[in-house]
């Protein structure tokens, strides 16, 4: 079979196990829509195995192929195919994003056994996954924008997937709004990109960019900035990150969906998709690669104060995301994908580790309440740790090697990138602290009482109710079921963390700098065309990154070490001592209250102000003026209406009369 | 061989009589038997033409017609049996609950 063959199964598993399951959600009893769902997706990660093999045996330059099944639009100018574009690039992304769902998928047929959305849950899995899997196949932006939309859809579906939950609910059309925002920049942008090329095809817009746009040319600046839009909103990057940590209301086996494989990527995947337009556009590059280094380090901060479990991951994707953007800005594009690659490995492991200790804490996120599961927890602790040392960078794991591949790079372009590179790795550092920071808050110290409970084998059962607000809940549809299920005692749990944990420690060893180079290699095809196809970083620099970035690491673990383990007091100290600090950091910078005060509350008011006069004098009169129209209207023609039959015999008389009449004289 | 027009015009003083007896009576029998003439005198009209034209097509029409004015028969005899069997007042004028 050909590439493009294999990659049309890669979509059609998916959509059919999606479709399959919403069917027949009546028939399936226990698990087995589970099964299904994690069926559909593993046929799925075959399939872009069987496209990778396909691909891998034809030569190099060859190895981008379209292929459409029927035409979309097609009108004066505008030839818009349903095609796909199999290449390295998207090959790579079907695999990542295939592989990690699956493993979820696995996880999540335990993790949501008791739910009584469990038909539904995978339905919108599958279908979720469907989406992100148009959206990195699309063969031109069309295609690409309505994969894109799909994926906001999905998003606000499973983010609200409990939804008589009220900020489960609010979470999801925060995230929605936020991505139509992106979705709109994004629109925008094809449609100049329409106007300019006469294309929307990938390979015939890259093909011709060069040659209808002026090197740094305002108008190519402007779609590359459009571009940005939707991808920040995706990616969750600064000024449009505020709904990521509020998706944590999902349930955490979709976070882990969110953040490892599908969603949040789709922004780097999207830049360097267009790469060939960002080359003619540096000044879009460079602000997108200052946006990244601020986001990063933004996020870094953050996640150093919350105390919700969740949310400290969240803002760590934030911040890892901020990693890619900039590794792909900078036009380090195999190593952002590799650090997407590695990310999806050891986020996905870390929250399904953190959806294990909830469900030993009975639904509780809180970290302030949590405290020396380690002994209670064997399987999961060491899960979260190598899932924390690979985010940390620790020498060695896979995380260290795909971070310090995007600095080097950095450092490689000089002058100005220097300061990325400086910021990179301040970020480093705090990522090490806060990693290690869950891990000692969590499992070190004194056991609490759910833990010393499931030391004796009981777990933790509290009334169910909202972990943000307290609210009371039932455990019926619509809410999380009774039942709460840690990787302990679930295979399919341990199975997939197992692999993770594995791909987390291990799965640097491909690209280690100097020494291999698999995905350089693997993805060189795509980025051939790259004006920075041959910058690489010198020896010299990555041995100083790899040495710098040891540091970091292993100097931030220690730092949390000593704040959290050796001298439990300091953390409670330093709080009272940078209080302005704190509380700044704690209120997330005050993004959210800023768009609350210059967005929300401005349209609020403009909203209400227009239901009082617009609404009640122009729709109010328009709409009861014309019913009194058409009331008199009837009144009129009531009076016709005598119900005497022979005034209507006399009438048809009449007409049927006059009307022979009329042909009787216009015949003369 | 006589002129069309006689045929015609008795076929219109067949019809004029018809139409006055609908216009002008309220019994729903008498009615009836009224809407029976103008169907006739139509028939007669499509009749004359077959034979002035010299095919059948008008006769085809003639006997459709009276197919059309049986089946009206049977339903207006229903109607009044209706009527009859619910002491309705015989008189159509009456009957005027469909006003506006």
């Amino acid at each position: 079979m050909t590439a493009t063959a294999f990659g049309w199964l890669v979509l059609a598993f998916p959509l059919a196990g999606s479709i399959t399951i919403a069917l027949g959600f009546r028939q399936w009893r226990g698990r087995t829509a589970g099964w299904i769902g994690s069926g559909a997706i593993g046929l799925a990660f075959a399939s872009s195995i069987g496209a990778l093999i396909a691909l891998q045996s034809r030569s190099p330059s060859q190895r981008a192929l379209t292929s459409s099944l029927w035409n979309y639009i097609a009108t004066e100018g505008v030839n818009v195919k349903l095609g796909i574009l199999v290449d390295p690039l998207a090959v790579f992304m079907c695999l990542v994003v295939s592989g990690v769902s699956f493993l979820i998928h696995v996880y999540s047929v335990a993790y949501m056994d008791s739910d009584r959305g469990y038909s539904r849950y995978f339905s919108y899995l599958n279908f979720f996954v469907f989406s992100m899997l148009l959206l990195v196949l699309a063969g031109n932006f069309f295609l690409l924008i309505v994969g894109w939309a799909f994926v906001g859809f999905a998003s606000y579906a499973l983010i609200s997937f409990w939804y008589r939950r009220r900020t489960a609910v609010r979470a999801g059309i925060k995230a929605f709004v936020i991505n139509v925002v992106g979705d709109v920049g994004l629109v925008i942008a094809a449609i100049l990109i329409q106007r300019d090329t006469g294309a929307l095809d990938f390979p015939a817009v890259f093909a011709r960019a060069g040659s209808v746009w002026h090197h740094n040319e305002w108008v190519i600046v402007a779609i590359c900035l459009l571009i940005l839009v939707g991808a920040f909103a995706k990616s969750a990057q600064i000024p449009l990150h505020t709904w990521l940590p509020d998706a944590m209301e999902g349930p955490t086996p979709v976070s882990a969906l969110i953040h490892a494989a599908t969603m949040v990527t789709a922004g780097v995947y999207l830049i360097a998709r267009t790469h060939p337009l960002f080359e003619l556009a540096p000044t879009a590059a460079d602000i997108s690669a200052a946006i990244g280094a601020l986001t990063l380090f933004f996020a870094g901060t953050v996640a150093l104060v919350v105390t919700d479990l969740k949310r400290v991951i969240a803002y760590s994707t934030i911040s890892q995301i901020g990693y890619m953007v900039m590794g792909v800005s900078i036009a380090a594009y195999s190593a952002g994908m590799f650090h997407l690659m590695t990310h999806a490995f050891f986020k996905a492991l870390m929250f399904m580790a953190a959806g294990s200790v909830i469900a030993a804490m009975a639904g509780t996120q809180d970290m302030d309440r949590m405290s020396g599961m380690r002994r209670a927890m064997p399987f999961t602790s060491v899960a979260f740790v190598a899932a924390a040392l690979a985010l940390a960078a620790f020498p060695g794991t896979s995380g260290y090697f795909s971070k310090d591949d995007i600095l080097a790079f950095a450092a490689e372009r000089g002058s100005g990138y220097w300061i990325l590179y400086v910021v990179g790795t301040v970020g480093a550092l705090m990522t090490a602290i806060y990693a290690f920071r869950m891990i000692f808050r969590v499992f070190a110290g004194e056991p609490n009482e759910e833990a010393r409970e499931l030391e004796h084998g009981h777990l933790a059962h509290a009334e169910p109710v909202n972990p943000l607000t307290g609210e009371p809940e039932d455990t019926d549809v619509g809410f999380p079921g009774p039942e709460h299920h840690i990787a302990e005692r679930e295979a399919a749990m341990r199975a997939p963390m197992t692999l993770l944990a594995v791909l987390s420690i291990v799965a640097g060893v491909i690209q280690i700098p100097h020494v291999t180079d698999v995905v350089t290699d693997f993805l060189a095809p795509t980025f051939a065309d790259s004006r920075f196809a041959d910058v690489e970083p010198s020896v010299g620099l990555s041995v100083l990154t790899l040495a710098l970035g040891a540091l970091m690491s292993l100097s931030g673990i220690a730092i949390a070490y000593l704040v959290w383990v050796r001298r439990p007091g300091t953390s409670a100290q330093l709080v009272a001592r940078f209080r302005r600090t704190h509380d700044f950091l704690i209120h997330k910078w005050y993004f959210d209250e800023a768009y609350d005060l210059l967005v929300v509350r401005p349209m609020t008011r403009l909203g209400q102000a227009a239901s009082r006069t617009f609404e009640r004098v122009v729709i109010d009169g328009v709409s009861q003026g014309a019913a009194m129209v058409v009331r008199a209207g009837n009144s009129l023609v009531r009076v016709a209406q005598s119900g005497i039959v022979r005034y209507y015999a006399l009438a048809l008389m009449t007409g049927v009369t006059a009307l022979a009449l009329y042909f009787l004289i216009a015949a003369k | 061989m006589m002129d069309i027009a006689w045929y015609l015009v008795l076929s219109a003083f067949i019809f004029c009589i018809g139409v006055a007896g609908v216009l002008t009576r309220r019994s729903p029998l008498v009615i009836l038997i009224c809407l029976e003439l103008m169907l006739n005198a139509g028939n007669l009209a499509l009749v004359a033409f077959s034979k002035m034209t010299g095919n059948g097509d008008g006769q085809i029409f003639a006997l459709i017609v009276m197919i059309v004015a049986a089946a009206e028969v049977v339903v207006g005899l229903g109607v009044i049996v209706a009527m009859f069997r619910n002491r309705l007042p015989m008189d159509v004028d009456q009957m005027d609950e469909l006003h506006g």
